[in-house]
């Protein structure tokens, strides 16, 4: 088998010297017997690429059609360095930074990493990373609670519906309520009006899952009068070299989904959340945190840092239980960060921006179709005259991924079941936009 | 004449009066290491006997400080927020955690003098 | 060799020194050039964002040089051996990488309509298959995202049943003392209280104990099996057949599952829950932190809760069940990751496991075993093991060999460091003093474990010098950096980048 080194020689050798006469003997003390499975056999290098080939074929990529999906996941070019670097065996074979002295390009990258979030998002500081931007706005949505030592969480109907979901699951048998308002398809939710001083946190997402842009600077003035703690949900992080960071609105603590800069969607996993907080919050803070330091020699270098609030010393006290996160993942969006760099990051968003106002127009000009944001990043909902996944099925057949219909995530919403997710990024050509348009006028 | 009096879990308390200083011991100190960071009550917390105080924190180990006696806090040592060290320094000194009031003074019968907790300490080591 | 030669650079042949990037900034460079857009036209309803950002510039070149640099100051599997006792590090094919990167698979998003994903659908069911025919628990919850949030999800399960079956007042969960951190940490966050089990002289769980303390408030027991003295729990029948009895769950951390892959089932054990490392077992990279994927298996009592998304079979094919409540998800108890879990890990673990086959998985565990009693056999000519006897694919010494030599299990470890080698887990588990666990696996070949084991010998042939504590306290001396003063960083923690005068300011 071409990953085991050990020869039939070694093997005997090294049972000589264990003072046993097989391996099996080494199992001694397993219950008995040798279960059979249901499994095939080994296969050769080439074998597997066929199985899996096959695999891949049952699928439609994105690649060879014209795609407007998001919905939280978004499409956009990854430069070949990127994937080449992330790619090096130094930073892909390697373990969780714990001996510093042979880590520091791990360590040196979280620490742009935390740099480039907290920078982007407007925030003091931001940890080395969670599992994605679902599980980290749950433990956004804890932490409030540790630092207000209080236990209801308001979650805007902004949100997208699987961070809804993840932090009700997440969060159910810590005695706090969670109360979650219906979805926002007109962005016109009233959230300052329900802020009181019973709120741990009030969590919202810039832009909304329907695409809305609002400016919360007055929601967090309300939350911060009350002593509650507002929480801002970021799925697209391009849309932060182009609009006003949730840090300059006076978010507490910023969570986001940084997929759509680290690589291919991959079918939404694996991804990276961002978590970006104020330094004040510090020792309430879940995941890993990379700080720098010196060594024996005085010279500047980086550890892992503060973690005694991490379950392998605090146990059932941690501030999470979070082992195990996105190291790999938050390298890759670190390493487009720096080569997008300030320029090449607002240029990206800038023509994200225009490709999207460029849809928007031309889906108005269809009748009955409606844009519901009045403003937007990349992403917009729009309003059909007939139900939407009808609509997305229709275009799938004639290989338009034209969308996502908000009853996939809204089943029973009769309000919603017209209403359609519209995403265009860089990739979006306008040969994408003409056949858009004209498949649209062909099944409405 | 020393009115110090110690906890099986190395926190000493010291009476003066109607109220009573807590910290850790010498030896506490010297098991955790670096003390990075110490978390006192805020004034007004009740504490009760062998409940948790208050926290301190070495690189690798977290520790909680547990009340010797049942009482209200007066004052946590907003001192050590910014200068933990000082836990290393001067333990039974100005490392002290927090002063408080005490509601039954015969709780601290069941403590240890400095002979008995020295003795505790020899048995420890050995 | 004059270690302390000083040069003008600072760097030191292939070794270099390497800046931040916010050190490099080129104002206005970039390594990604783009077209303006066609127009300016601007919907952003008056929340353009004001002011720089303060993200550095870099040219491609620039780009690349730094993170190749910053990578030659890594360890990895790659470059030499890594024997770090519970996480496994055994080679990862490139194989699964190349297929992870088939556009087929790459570039398919979480939320196409399903008849355009059959393919992802038919791969995720088919690494399910293989899942839970190895395991022969009839369920599998692909959806964790780790070794931990698996453990929450097999925790979920087992709170969702009880609160079926009205068991309610079942608040404890049981975990050992040598039990890794995130158990207890899990269970805390399931709103359990933690009571911890106490280890007998062998290593393994007081089964006496553990009995007597079973009751009806005890709503689970967390095992890990081999555990983490990397010995396997004989008793593990015995104790699943006893917390049954009680009324409880048994559920086993799945962290070292690659000792006994192929060799015996889950079923047999009477486990309830366990999640699976994929990153550890099934050879996906740790990418210096991650990402994992930690599906958990289940009994046909918990497979009914098992969180959603989840594939189901359909007179169409397949479809996901997205919705904990709706018809084809009733009793799921929610949802735990966002879109549908780890599946690029999951395309690399099903390319390991068709390489292999149910033939190589059985010969991996017997040489990942087999390589770990190679290591017990010969350190222990001068080094402790912990508890005697055969070992799983673990083997833990403590510190006894080190008594007197003013050398601690940290200085041993960091001297390892020197002679090329990544050290073993340090100090865990805390049931044993001093100690140093290994882990070699499979994938290394007997010439590097002798070369181990002959450098480890000579290192703690050297200790027992005796004089030697200050050489030992020094290393390393031979890396990119020398020991970092941790203190400092937990003392005054600085977590980022700060222009100039901001940094000024902050001190």
């Amino acid at each position: 088998m071409r990953y085991l080194p050990l020869t039939d020689a070694d093997r005997s050798a090294m049972l000589a010297t264990i003072g046993v006469s097989s391996i099996d003997d080494l199992f001694a003390e397993l219950p008995p017997g040798k279960p059979d499975f249901d499994l095939p056999t080994r296969k050769t290098e080439l074998d597997v690429e066929r199985a899996l080939q096959s695999f891949a074929r049952q699928n439609m990529s994105c690649a060879d059609v014209p795609s407007f999906l998001g919905a939280g996941n978004y499409r956009h070019h990854t430069p070949a360095s990127l994937d080449h670097l992330i790619q090096r065996g130094e930073f892909l074979t390697a373990y969780t930074p714990y001996q510093p002295e042979i880590s520091q390009g791990t360590l040196q990258t979280i620490y742009e990493f935390q740099s480039q979030v907290a920078l982007i998002t407007g925030m003091e500081i931001a940890n080395a990373s969670m599992y994605d931007g679902a599980t980290a706005c749950a433990e956004a949505a804890a932490m409030a609670c540790r630092v207000t030592k209080r236990n209801t969480v308001l979650l805007s109907g902004s949100v997208h519906p699987h961070y809804r979901d993840v932090t009700e699951t997440q969060l159910k048998h810590l005695d706090l309520d969670i109360e979650c308002l219906a979805p926002d398809p007109m962005g016109i939710e009233d959230l300052i009006g329900r802020v009181d001083e019973s709120l741990a946190c009030v969590v919202v997402q810039n832009p909304g899952f329907f695409g809305h842009l609002r400016d919360y600077a007055a929601l967090a003035n309300a939350c911060q009068s009350a002593g509650a703690l507002l929480v801002v949900c970021v799925a697209e992080p391009v849309s932060l070299g182009l609009v006003t960071p949730p840090g300059a609105m006076g978010a507490d603590i910023v969570v986001g989904e940084g997929q759509s800069l680290a690589g291919p969607a991959s079918f939404g996993g694996p991804g990276v959340g961002l978590f970006a907080t104020r330094e004040k919050y510090i020792r309430q803070m879940p995941g890993r945190l990379c700080g720098e330091t010196v060594d024996e020699d005085g010279q500047r270098g980086f550890v892992l840092t503060l973690s005694t609030r991490e379950q392998h010393i605090r146990r059932e006290k941690a501030t999470s239980n979070i082992c195990t996160n996105s190291g790999l993942i938050a390298l890759a969006f670190s390493v487009h960060m720096t080569l997008l760099g300030e320029a090449g990051f607002t240029q990206l968003a800038e023509v994200n921006h225009a490709n999207a106002v460029t849809l928007a127009e031309r889906l108005e000009d269809i009748g009955g179709v409606r844009v519901l944001p009045s403003a937007f990043f990349n992403e917009f909902a729009v309003s059909l005259p007939k139900p939407a996944a009808e609509v997305v099925e229709a275009l799938a057949e004639k290989r338009i991924l034209c969308g996502v219909p908000a009853s996939r995530f809204y089943p029973s919403c009769e309000e919603l079941e017209n209403v359609l997710l519209i995403t265009a990024t860089e990739l979006t050509s306008h040969d994408d936009m003409d056949d858009l348009i004209a498949g649209l006028n062909q099944v409405l | 004449m020393t009115d110090l009096r110690y906890t099986k879990e190395h926190e000493w308390i010291r009476v003066d009066g109607d109220t009573a200083t807590v910290g850790i011991t010498e030896y506490a100190q010297s098991q955790l290491g670096d003390i990075v960071f110490v978390e006192v009550p805020d004034p007004g917390k009740d504490v009760t006997k062998g409940g948790e105080a208050a926290v301190v924190e070495s690189v690798k180990a977290a520790s909680e400080v547990y009340a010797p006696a049942s009482g209200t806090v007066i004052e946590g040592n907003a001192a050590l927020v910014d200068a933990p060290d000082t836990v290393n320094s001067d333990p039974a000194g100005d490392g002290w955690f927090f002063k408080m009031t005490l509601k039954d003074a015969s709780e601290l019968d069941g403590l240890m003098d400095q002979g008995a907790y020295d003795t505790y300490l020899k048995d420890l080591d050995a | 060799m004059d270690m302390n030669k000083t040069t003008h650079s600072g760097n030191r042949g292939l070794r270099f020194e390497e800046p931040l990037i916010f050190e490099l900034d080129s104002p206005g460079a970039t390594a990604v050039d783009i077209d303006p857009p066609g127009h300016n036209l601007d919907r952003l309803g008056g929340l353009r964002r004001a002011g720089d950002i303060g993200l550095p510039g870099l040219s491609e070149p620039e780009v690349v040089r730094h993170y190749t640099r910053l990578s030659q100051k890594n360890y990895s599997i790659d470059s030499g051996f890594y024997p770090l006792g519970s996480c496994t590090m055994k080679h990862n094919p490139r194989l699964n990488e190349k297929m992870a990167r088939l556009p087929g698979l790459a570039d398919i998003h979480p939320f196409q309509p399903v008849s355009t994903v059959q393919g992802a659908l038919r791969l995720m069911d088919t690494l399910a298959t293989w899942l839970k025919e190895l395991t022969g628990l009839p369920a599998v919850a692909l959806s964790p995202a780790a070794g931990a949030h698996g453990e929450l999800c097999g925790l979920m399960a087992i709170r969702a049943a009880h609160q079926d079956h009205g068991q309610d007042l079942r608040t404890v969960v049981l975990v050992p003392e040598s039990a890794h951190g995130t158990n207890p940490a899990t269970a805390a966050i399931c709103g359990y209280s933690v009571e911890a089990i106490p280890a007998n002289a062998s290593g393994r769980v007081d089964v006496d104990a553990l009995k007597a303390r079973l009751g009806p408030d005890v709503a689970a027991v967390m095992i890990t099996n081999p555990n983490t003295c990397g010995l396997f729990e004989t008793e593990a029948r015995a104790i699943a057949d006893a917390v049954h009895e009680a009324g409880a769950y048994f559920y086993m951390d799945g962290a070292n599952f690659n000792a006994i892959v192929g060799r015996v089932t889950l079923a047999e054990l009477g486990v309830d829950a366990m999640h699976i490392n994929l990153h550890k077992t099934f050879s996906t990279p740790h990418g210096g932190g991650g990402p994992g994927a930690g599906p958990t298996v289940l009994s046909e009592a918990l497979a009914a809760y098992a969180p959603v998304p989840f594939v189901v079979h359909d007179a169409k094919g397949m479809h996901l069940a997205e919705h904990a409540g709706a018809a084809d998800a009733p009793d799921s108890f929610g949802r735990m990751k966002g879109f549908q879990g780890q599946f690029g890990v999951f395309v690399r673990a099903l390319s390991y496991m068709l390489s292999l086959g149910k033939d190589g998985l059985r010969q991996a565990s017997g040489d990942a075993v087999l390589n770990a009693n190679y290591l017990r056999v010969r350190l222990s000519e001068e080094l402790t093991f912990a508890f005697d006897g055969i070992c799983m694919h673990e083997a833990l010494f403590d510190d006894r060999f080190l008594k007197g030599t003013g050398v601690s299990t940290l200085d041993f470890a960091k001297a390892m460091i020197d002679e090329g080698f990544h050290p073993p887990t340090m100090y865990f588990p805390l049931v044993v003093h001093g100690a140093l666990l290994m882990e070699p696996t499979e994938t290394e070949s007997k010439e590097t474990l002798d070369q181990f084991c002959e450098s480890v010998l000579a290192l703690a042939r050297k200790a027992k010098q005796g004089d030697q504590a200050e050489a030992f306290q020094a290393a390393p001396v031979l890396t990119p950096r020398r020991r970092l003063d941790e203190t400092q960083a937990a003392r005054k923690p600085v977590l980022r980048w700060k222009p100039e005068p901001l940094r000024q300011a902050a001190e």
